[in-house]
């Protein structure tokens, strides 16, 4: 039997009105995903029920594993084996998670993980949002490194972003995490699928190694002459493109584990090993990042937010512009690597920048410190389990701008 | 650790193409210490492929973290290396996507037993084809000879200096109401007998198990009153007692023993043939 592979006709065409959990399910199974691992989770419990039964049609796999741990490996013996995966959880689940995204990111296999964010600490309060997990997102994992990370905010961009993300996997060979919330998850919204033409054009499949199996090299490395990473195509269980040893442990990038002193070296392999995971991503941040913007041209003051209260913050633009000041949106689609380059382009222009943010200041703490290095000030606003109400923000520019 | 390049003028290992190309390059042959048994059982895996000529790419091999980790610079064909206890289940994520493959899990005791008991028992319980070979040594080798699930009880370990108060696991028992479908026990004397029993399970349609008995000289031989590796290795060796036998012994006298042989097998069906048919099914409705 033969690995699914990706039919156009099995992705959903014209438009529905649907839930959020379920235009993620979609996305995915039109990017080309054909294995779900997971276990139940409010408020994501959609995700693994509608793939249930989706997966099944499309001749994909389905399983509901025996616990969170066990889901992420799964998924990550499923890309290993060739099919493009992904899991879905919430908060608790996502911590759970953690150990396995780390080891995804040292063997560098693509995968996503959609974290649909509910009120923490602890258990919280399972059906209210919360942008608990944006931190954890990037500093989770043992070990140091960066993972793409989306924050769609309405049913039609956790369609599209959710295209983005398993595309963005199988460029750079890393697990990407995507980051819904209670409230979106169990939105309901008008989402428009794409053609088979142009979804044919969008999805980037699994790329498999060709030639000499001797000569195949399994892992990132940096071409010493002109400092770019060199990133091959992803190993294959089943198949001989595999390293004899593909190694959880630190490894160089024919995938031989690795010790610092013991290999004569110019450099040590695990700085080379570290630099190379994370430089890939970094160095990339242009071609990851994606933005929203709206009259950042002439604008006073400017709402950088992402995800959520991109929504109240629009209405909030809207209002305020009727009055006649003059504000700006930047909305962030993605958080990770944290899009510096057009944050310092804001801050050279607009000198204030309100913080809308559903917890207590996570990527503020970026934010705030992309703005300070060009002499502009950032003021937060925080909300926890709701969402700003759009007057809110609009008291809160007009206090700053007060100022 | 000591480095050893392999010796240039002998002729090429009859296993030379299967096995790991670091060898090649330098690397490490083995960093098992003097007795342990773990290099025996990786050098009967090539014996298992070499004798049965199995493409190696259809049988990968998932080992899990402790001592039994370092199994891929020897084992034949291709190893992913997990993280500690998630052997069975990354293996079922591959087996389903790729259901051609049967997938070889390789764990200690620490990692089958104590940190991945929850994903051994349901893929036990799955009956998903694989072949699962529990290594037990009794003691967390690598980490320097803490107790295990597995330790006897009263044994002396690095964190149970006045002996062990716990009962330790029966794997097999436990592999046994867990569901899965074929059972065998060894040890390391009885190296033709695994040889054989591995492959009669890799024909087997379902889950496997197979636990091997081995030693561990250095920490849990040490500590317990047996100064050389081959004290350890006899005290094994006669403790075993293969199933006939124990079928007339006494229950009181069983307990101190090791009762050795192919336990259980039974015919049940397959997880991903199942999940497979109902693809079908599925499919052949909404057509």
């Amino acid at each position: 039997m033969n690995l699914p592979e990706l039919k156009i006709g099995d992705s959903m065409e014209g438009k529905d009105l649907m839930m959020g959990n379920h235009a993620f399910v979609e996305g995915a199974i039109a990017a080309g995903c054909r294995f779900f691992a997971g276990y139940p989770i409010t408020p994501q419990n959609e995700v693994p029920e509608r793939m249930s039964w989706r997966m099944p049609e499309i001749g994909g796999v389905f399983m509901q594993m025996e616990d969170e741990l066990a889901s992420i490996a799964a998924v990550i013996g499923a890309s290993a084996a060739g099919a493009k995966a992904c899991t879905s959880t919430s908060g608790p689940g996502f911590c759970l998670m953690q150990e396995c995204i780390s080891w995804a990111v040292g063997i560098e296999l693509p995968l996503v993980i959609s974290d649909v964010q509910r009120t923490g600490p602890s258990s919280g309060i399972v059906s209210l949002p919360h942008h608990s997990d944006v931190m954890q997102a990037h500093y989770g994992g043992n070990g140091d490194y960066v993972l793409p990370t989306y924050a769609p905010s309405s049913c039609q961009e956790l369609f599209d972003l959710a295209i983005d993300a398993f595309n963005t996997a199988e460029i750079y060979r890393t697990p990407v995490i995507f980051l819904s919330d209670a409230w979106l998850g169990q939105l309901y919204e008008v989402v428009k699928f794409p053609t088979p033409e142009e979804l044919e054009k969008r999805v980037i499949p699994r790329r498999i190694a060709e030639g000499n199996p001797q000569t195949y090299i399994p892992f990132t490395r940096k071409d010493k002459k002109t400092g770019e990473f060199i990133i091959t195509p992803t190993y294959q269980l089943g198949t001989v493109y595999m390293p004899f040893w593909v190694p959880s442990v630190s490894h160089n990038p024919m995938g031989l584990p690795i010790e610092g002193d013991t290999m004569q070296q110019d450099e040590i392999p695990s700085y080379a090993l570290v630099e190379a995971l994370n430089d890939k991503i970094l160095n990339n941040e242009e071609k990851i990042v994606q933005t929203e913007e709206l009259y950042l041209d002439d604008a006073d003051v400017v709402i950088v937010c992402y995800g959520m209260p991109g929504r109240s913050a629009k209405g909030a633009v809207r209002e305020l512009r009727k009055e006649g000041i003059k504000v700006g949106l930047l909305r962030f689609k993605t958080v990770w690597p944290f899009p510096t380059k057009k944050m310092t382009e804001v801050a050279q222009t607009v000198k204030k920048i309100v913080v809308p943010e559903m917890n207590w200041g996570q990527l503020f703490v970026e934010i705030d410190r992309y703005a300070a290095k060009e002499g502009a000030k950032a003021w937060l606003l925080r909300q926890i389990s709701k969402l700003h109400e759009p007057s809110e923000i609009v008291a809160k520019v007009k206090e700053v701008l007060a100022q | 650790m000591t480095y050893v390049r392999p010796p240039e003028e002998r002729p090429p290992h009859p296993m030379g193409k299967l096995t790991m190309s670091a060898k090649m390059i330098g690397q490490p042959i083995h960093i098992f210490c003097r007795g342990c048994g773990y290099g025996s059982i990786a050098q009967n895996f090539c014996r298992l492929f070499a004798e049965e000529n199995l493409d190696a790419t259809k049988y990968p091999f998932f080992v899990g973290v402790g001592c039994n980790s370092a199994l891929p610079t020897i084992l034949p064909g291709y190893s992913f290396m997990t993280l500690h206890g998630r052997t069975v289940c990354t293996a079922t994520g591959a087996k389903l996507v790729r259901p051609e493959l049967k997938p070889i899990c390789i764990a200690g005791d620490g990692d089958l037993l104590s940190i991945g008991t929850n994903h051994f028992v349901q893929g036990c319980r799955r009956n998903i084809d694989m072949l699962t070979v529990l290594l037990n040594n009794r003691v967390y080798g690598m980490t320097g000879g803490q107790c295990a699930p597995t330790t006897p009880t009263g044994a002396k370990t690095s964190t149970t200096k006045w002996g062990y108060l716990e009962t330790p696991f029966n794997a097999v028992e436990l592999a046994r109401v867990a569901g899965a479908t074929f059972i065998a026990r060894w040890t390391v004397a009885n190296p033709r007998q695994y040889i054989n029993t591995w492959k009669r399970a890799l024909k087997h349609k379902g889950f496997s198990f197979v636990e091997i008995i081995s030693t561990c000289p250095t920490y849990f031989g040490r500590f317990n009153d047996f100064p050389e590796p081959v004290d350890l290795f006899r005290w094994i060796k006669n403790s075993a007692v293969s199933v006939k036998k124990a079928a007339d012994m006494d229950p009181e006298e069983l307990k101190e023993r090791i009762v050795v042989g192919e336990l259980y097998e039974e015919q049940k069906p397959e997880l991903t043939e199942l999940y497979y048919e109902l693809v079908e099914k599925v499919r052949g409705k909404r057509e």
